[in-house]
């Protein structure tokens, strides 16, 4: 059997609004991954200690604060910094088009928006992440 | 005619996968309630009207907390804004009254809500973003410039610091001229709704709830027109859960700010007739009606019965509604006029005394210019055209109404029964009670949606493919924060800072004792201390309140 793949759910910056976060958390525990939650009002420096600590290969974001042009660069540049740029960042939340595709750009994994069925997500990681 | 629509446009495919969808659609409500093919008398045997409903205005105010309900008074149209800074939310609120909107509501930047000022660390890249900056009295100021406050009552959606807001808004009162007796508004206030839902607190629950009883105390005194809590099932609606737990979590936190307010040593009458509530409008047209029928009666009966209410006041449930933000979907955007209208009429038919609409675009962003004006246009059409508001309670008597009403009043009382075992909301919220109903709750329904048990349109069912999104999206522009964070440095530095110390250090003493802590807190704001130091001296007496994480 295939190793499990490793899942680091967070929540950064200050926006309470974890809804998202914990079904998708629970929707990826149901697909056989080993899931973390962060919990509430992490800063970029706290993910990424997480992430190393926990050994994850993928990092999920969920912000719905509009705070995403400042907390996805300060991940994906600590993560850079950590030589952890193995590690898949994607996450979802209220994030207009354009942002999302900025943030691609900048080699941000896939971000998704409202009302994604949680199995795209699932897919998505599964083909991501080569074990 | 009909006949070559249906041949040209509808490939026999999409018809046949369509139908089986709606073979397996289940008759639940949204809430995952079963709904019967018919209701009948005998779904409402025991229903005695003066005894269950009553007339408006009266005992047990099932039927509307007003004798004259919109036929007097039509509902205030109250919505929710505020983004960038001060000086922008002003602007759009000049716009929104003069448009014809009758209340503002005030929507706070994330680091408001928690209670850092805008040059914080921690409020990088938040300033502005999803509600106004308010880093002090100055800030106030500006964002009230030129609205008479005793002519506008004011909403403010803040919770942890919701006492140092109240004390900015107090003040710029007394810079116009215009007494507190004379104030009339609303601040959440609900820090129990934030440790279960929203998940905006500062303090842990016992310091929060002796500030609550501070605020209550100090505005029967001084602010008698204030709505000094709230009580909010809006966000525990957002967070996932079911009508019935909306409901019976909602009042259940309205309880225990009675029963905090008596323990505090204040009579039930002089503090419960400026509780307010605030409901969601979610999509369950009639669901959403007998939740605020059962909720008005719930709220009576316990207030009259268990807390010996004298004053009428204090038995009726004065509520604001908001649609539901959660029922909006990112796909086919306009769409979501139409659901929030349906929510709209909901919340009006429930009888509501004030009313949010959202609009079309905020599950892309905050709303812009045209589409908050639609939503607006939205609950006048409602209130003009529909003819929705001639009436009190048209759905009374209903056989299927009153069947819900009752049902769901009586799974309220079962949730306050297993509150109530696990030792009154504050223990319950300790041992992540409400926290897991709710998580399993939007887990259930998103299942639900996925296995289309649950049609969204646009969103599981009559999709689009290659959709492109084809109205105006709001940005916020980044300098914004820069400018913000220049205003707060430049006020620090300029301010008399010999008595901001002063001010704050008479707070702290306030605070380490049992003196109401008010005063204090509009003394300090007086002399422009920050929102982020008034909460850092709170911070250092009372400490943080941190959650478990669990899914």
């Amino acid at each position: 059997m295939a190793q499990k793949i490793r899942v680091l759910v967070a929540k950064p910056g200050l926006d309470g609004h974890d809804r998202g976060a914990k079904v998708i958390a629970a929707a990826l525990r149901d697909a056989g991954m080993e899931v973390i939650y962060t919990g509430l009002h992490q800063t970029p420096e706290m993910v990424v200690e997480a992430a190393l600590q926990e050994d994850v290969d993928v990092i999920g974001l969920s912000i719905l604060s509009g705070a995403h042009m400042t907390v996805f660069p300060r991940v994906m540049s600590l993560l850079n910094e950590k030589g952890l740029d193995n590690v898949l960042l994607t996450g979802g939340g209220i994030i207009p088009q354009k942002d999302m595709d900025a943030l691609e750009r900048m080699g941000v994994g896939k971000l998704f928006g409202p009302g994604t069925p949680t199995t795209e997500i699932i897919e998505y990681i599964r083909s991501s992440v080569a074990h | 005619m009909s006949k070559s629509v249906g041949a040209s446009c509808k490939p026999k495919g999409m018809r046949l996968k369509i139908e089986s969808k709606r073979k397996e659609r289940q008759f639940n409500t949204i809430s995952g309630e079963p709904v019967k093919d018919i209701y009948t008398p005998k779904d409402v045997g025991e229903l005695d009207y003066d005894r269950d409903l009553g007339q408006p205005g009266k005992f047990p105010y099932t039927r509307g907390v007003y004798d004259t309900m919109y036929r007097g008074q039509l509902w205030t149209m109250r919505q929710f804004s505020g983004f960038a800074s001060a000086k922008e939310s002003n602007e759009r609120y000049h716009y929104l009254l003069n448009h014809g909107q009758t209340g503002l509501s005030v929507a706070f930047d994330m680091p408001t809500i928690m209670g850092y000022d805008s040059d914080h660390p921690r409020s990088q890249g938040e300033v502005g973003r999803c509600g106004v900056a308010i880093s002090s009295l100055a800030d106030m100021e500006v964002l009230f410039d030129g609205i008479p406050l005793d002519k506008v009552s004011t909403s403010m959606t803040i919770n942890g610091p919701a006492a140092m807001l109240w004390a900015f808004y107090i003040c710029v009162g007394e810079k116009q001229g215009v007494p507190s007796r004379e104030l009339r508004g609303t601040i959440q206030n609900d820090i129990l709704k934030e440790y279960i839902a929203q998940k905006s607190w500062i303090f842990p629950p016992q310091p929060s709830m002796r500030i609550i009883t501070d605020i209550m105390a100090y505005a029967a005194d001084h602010v008698p027109k204030w709505n000094t809590i709230s009580i909010s099932g809006y966000h525990i609606r957002e967070a996932g859960s079911t009508a019935a737990q909306e409901l019976a979590f909602t009042l259940a936190d309205g309880f225990a700010y009675v029963e905090a307010g008596m323990a505090a040593g204040m009579d039930v009458d002089v503090f419960a007739p400026r509780l307010s509530f605030f409901f969601n409008s979610h999509l369950d047209f009639f669901e959403e009606i007998a939740k605020y029928r059962a909720a008005r009666r719930i709220w009576a009966k316990r207030m009259k019965e268990k807390y010996k209410a004298k004053d009428p006041r204090s038995l009726l449930m004065r509520f604001h509604t908001q649609t539901a933000g959660c029922s909006l979907t990112a796909q086919q955007p306009e769409n979501n006029i139409v659901r929030t209208a349906f929510e709209a009429l909901a919340a009006v038919l429930g009888g509501t005394q004030s009313l949010h609409t959202n609009s079309m675009d905020e599950t892309h962003a905050l709303p812009s210019a045209k589409a908050a004006k639609i939503a607006l246009r939205t609950q006048q059409i409602i209130a003009y055209e529909s003819g929705a508001a001639n009436t009190i309670d048209p759905l009374a008597g209903s056989y299927f109404v009153e069947s819900l009403t009752n049902k769901l009043e009586a799974q309220a009382e079962e949730y306050f029964e297993k509150i109530e075992a696990l030792g009154g909301v504050v223990k319950a919220i300790e041992k992540g009670f409400f926290q897991r109903e709710i998580a399993n709750a939007a887990y259930r329904y998103q299942k639900n949606i996925e296995e289309s048990k649950q049609i969204i349109v646009g969103v599981n069912d009559f999709v689009e493919g290659d959709e492109s999104i084809d109205i105006p999206i709001l940005s916020i522009d980044s300098e914004i924060e820069e400018e913000q964070v220049k205003r707060v440095k430049k006020l620090k530095s300029e301010r008399d800072n010999g008595a901001v110390k002063a001010t704050l250090e008479e707070l702290r003493r306030a605070a380490e004792s049992t003196d109401n802590v008010i005063p204090c807190i509009l003394n300090a704001t007086r002399a422009y201390a920050t929102l982020g130091e008034i909460c850092d001296v709170l911070r250092g007496v009372f400490g943080l309140y941190r959650e478990p994480p669990i899914f």
